[in-house]
């Protein structure tokens, strides 16, 4: 049964083929709880006591309007605030799988490779398409041609690309259209098998086909990753994810399935949002 | 009223215009001037009009003293070394004027200008990179990098004699390393290092933050990710950056003349006793060289030939490792390019 009617949100995007699942699903456990979290960078406070649990196995969506502080929420998740001078959480606390990942004794590169992430902006390096599926498994130590063969491929086959590139896996990531960058660039980030895959808008640059694969990428991608995602397009959310988190000026303002948020918010903020009367 | 002020304003835009252009041209007729001179006047010392039309002596033999004299009606220049052989087959007393320095060639001045670029770059290469990574990719911007940062500028404003009596003091002096090799690499690479290390942070700067994020992002550790992702790409930059090094490196006299340079020395660097001696010889050096048959020798026409010789190749010399290093940046940037 699909609660959300599709009908009535207009689709840039062809349709998928995909099936809805059954809904409700069953809520997996939690992977990332964030309680009472205050962020600021230096003087200039950005989230205001945010609460949130994300469950594991699951597609969870933020949305909200520019600026209110869904990348630096995600970006909370695997640390990469702090590679910015003076940002940092004030208060509260996040957990990833029951651990705080702000505690002293947490290992960043460590908890950056259960955490992947995929960039707003595509960011391959300039090398071969098959080094940059390589490069992370390198980092971590393999060494062996055949493994990171195998695992190189398996990657790209996860991320829909592997039928593009197959037989030019030694030039240039860069002679990539922007849709298989991305795609690439998420490759990179499963071929590391992490257990969260964090996406800034990855959709952002992207034409309706393209989107579509990615789209499609990332349901499937749910039965194995818990997946957060971020994204200013609302029938995105709708299409892909099982739970959507609204933020409006640093405040959580509600989070639930996402058939909920779209067919019956209980926010009066949230209903505006999503029907496009504001933001 | 309005006339005359847009009249005024047209000679205003026209002066304007003559002067700048003037500027430009008369950097390009001093460039052109000094080119020429030194390239005509050395090419005289370096080429011939005969035989291999190269002067092959000019290329493989030291300094030698000029011996002029006249014998039955005729007037010759040797050089030592021919003068020698001349008297062997003459055994006449004859009345030789000799004019030091003037015969024979720079060859000595080249290895030993060679070896002082060479190792002060390398020394200036390796510290430089070492601590604009430091600067750009570690440091936060405290107080103290604050600090440092306006030493390294000020750093770069000291003239290099400063370094030369800064070295003779610390190097040669104090750790009796006496006028040498070692002492002139770390002079000359101290005086450069300034440059090199704001090129290496500019290029370090220059490289997207995307690919740094991305490598971390993996699960990379800092280290991991500027060797692989960020180093390599910033590397052509650098070699840009340090072209300008090597050629006051290889230009410069008041560094080295108190810690590095010889005025003459009839060994060549490789003819030591024991390879330890290698980095505490002293070397001779082209622009030592210049600077000493220019100012150092009572001057006549004979002296001319060495002057601008010696000129010629200096300036052929920094050309040579320059281009040397465009094309290895340009190999290595199309190697890897974003
Ligand atoms: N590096 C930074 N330094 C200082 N302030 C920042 C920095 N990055 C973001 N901010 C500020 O934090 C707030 C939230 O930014 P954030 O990027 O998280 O918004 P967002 O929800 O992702 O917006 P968008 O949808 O436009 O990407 C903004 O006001 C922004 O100006
Ligand atoms: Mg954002």
């Amino acid at each position: 049964m699909v609660v959300m009617e599709k009908e009535e949100i207009p689709h840039p995007a062809p349709p998928l083929k995909l099936q809805k699942p059954p809904e409700p699903e069953p809520r997996q456990p939690d992977m990332i709880s964030v309680e009472d979290v205050d962020f600021s960078y230096s003087a200039h406070q950005v989230l205001y006591d945010v609460n949130l649990e994300i469950p594991s196995r699951a597609v969870t969506a933020f949305i909200g309007p520019s600026g209110c502080g869904k990348t630096t929420l995600l970006r909370c998740f695997n640390r990469m605030n702090d590679l910015i001078d003076g940002a940092r959480i004030t208060s509260g606390s996040i957990e990833l799988d029951g651990y705080n990942i702000n505690a002293p004794d947490v290992d960043v590169v460590d908890l950056r490779r259960r955490v992947g992430m995929v960039f707003q902006k595509s960011n391959p390096v300039p090398r071969s398409i098959y080094e940059n599926v390589a490069y992370g498994l390198r980092v971590l130590g393999a060494t062996k041609k055949s493994a990171i063969n195998e695992a190189v491929e398996k990657s790209l086959r996860a991320a829909a690309l592997w039928d593009e590139v197959k037989d030019r896996l030694d030039s240039s990531a860069y002679g990539l259209s922007g849709g298989q960058q991305q795609r690439l660039c998420i490759a990179r980030a499963l071929a590391v098998e992490p257990e969260v895959v964090l996406m800034d808008e990855p959709c952002s640059a992207l034409d309706p086909i393209a989107t579509a694969k990615v789209e499609e990428l990332i349901y499937q991608l749910r039965e194995n990753f818990t997946i957060v995602i971020v994204t200013h397009n609302m029938q995105q959310a709708g299409r892909c994810s099982n739970y959507t988190a609204f933020f409006y000026l640093g405040r959580l303002i509600e989070f639930g399935s996402t058939s909920k948020i779209f067919s019956n918010p209980s926010e009066r903020k949230t209903e505006d949002y999503i029907t496009g009367r504001f933001g | 009223m309005s006339k005359s002020r847009r009249a005024r304003n047209r000679i205003a835009q026209t002066t304007a215009f003559w002067l700048f252009r003037f500027a430009t041209y008369a950097i390009l007729a001093a460039a052109t001037y000094i080119f020429l001179d030194i390239g005509i006047k050395g090419s005289r010392t370096l080429f011939n009009t005969q035989g291999p039309f190269i002067n092959v002596p000019f290329f493989t033999q030291g300094p030698q003293t000029l011996f002029v004299f006249e014998y039955e009606g005729k007037k010759y220049t040797l050089s030592d070394r021919e003068f020698r052989a001349w008297k062997a087959q003459h055994p006449v007393e004859v009345e030789a004027t000799s004019v030091a320095y003037s015969a024979g060639g720079v060859w000595p001045c080249i290895v030993g200008t060679g070896l002082l670029v060479v190792g002060s770059m390398i020394f200036a290469l390796a510290v430089g990179i070492c601590s604009a990574i430091y600067l750009n990719e570690y440091s936060q911007n405290t107080r103290s990098i604050r600090l440092i940062r306006i030493a390294i500028l000020n750093l770069a404003g000291v003239p290099s004699i400063v370094f030369g009596l800064f070295g003779f003091g610390l190097f040669v002096i104090f750790f009796h390393w006496n006028v040498s090799l070692l002492a002139g690499w770390f002079t000359l690479g101290l005086m450069i290092l300034p440059a090199i290390i704001t090129g290496s942070e500019e290029s370090l700067r220059a490289v997207p933050n995307g690919l740094r994020e991305g490598s971390l992002a993996l699960g990379a550790t800092k280290w991991q990710t500027i060797r692989k992702n960020v180093l390599p790409y910033a590397i052509p930059g650098i070699l840009t950056s340090s072209i300008l090094g090597i050629g006051r490196v290889a230009g410069e006299t008041a560094p080295i003349m108190f810690t590095a340079a010889y005025a003459l020395r009839d060994e060549m660097p490789w003819q030591v006793q024991h390879w330890t001696d290698f980095v505490f010889q002293g070397v001779m050096a082209l622009p030592y060289h210049i600077y000493v048959v220019s100012s150092k020798i009572p001057q006549n026409e004979y002296t001319e030939r060495m002057q601008y010789g010696a000129a010629c190749i200096l300036l052929l010399l920094v050309f040579a490792i320059a281009l040397a290093s465009i094309v290895l940046r340009e190999r290595t940037r199309r190697r890897l390019s974003w």
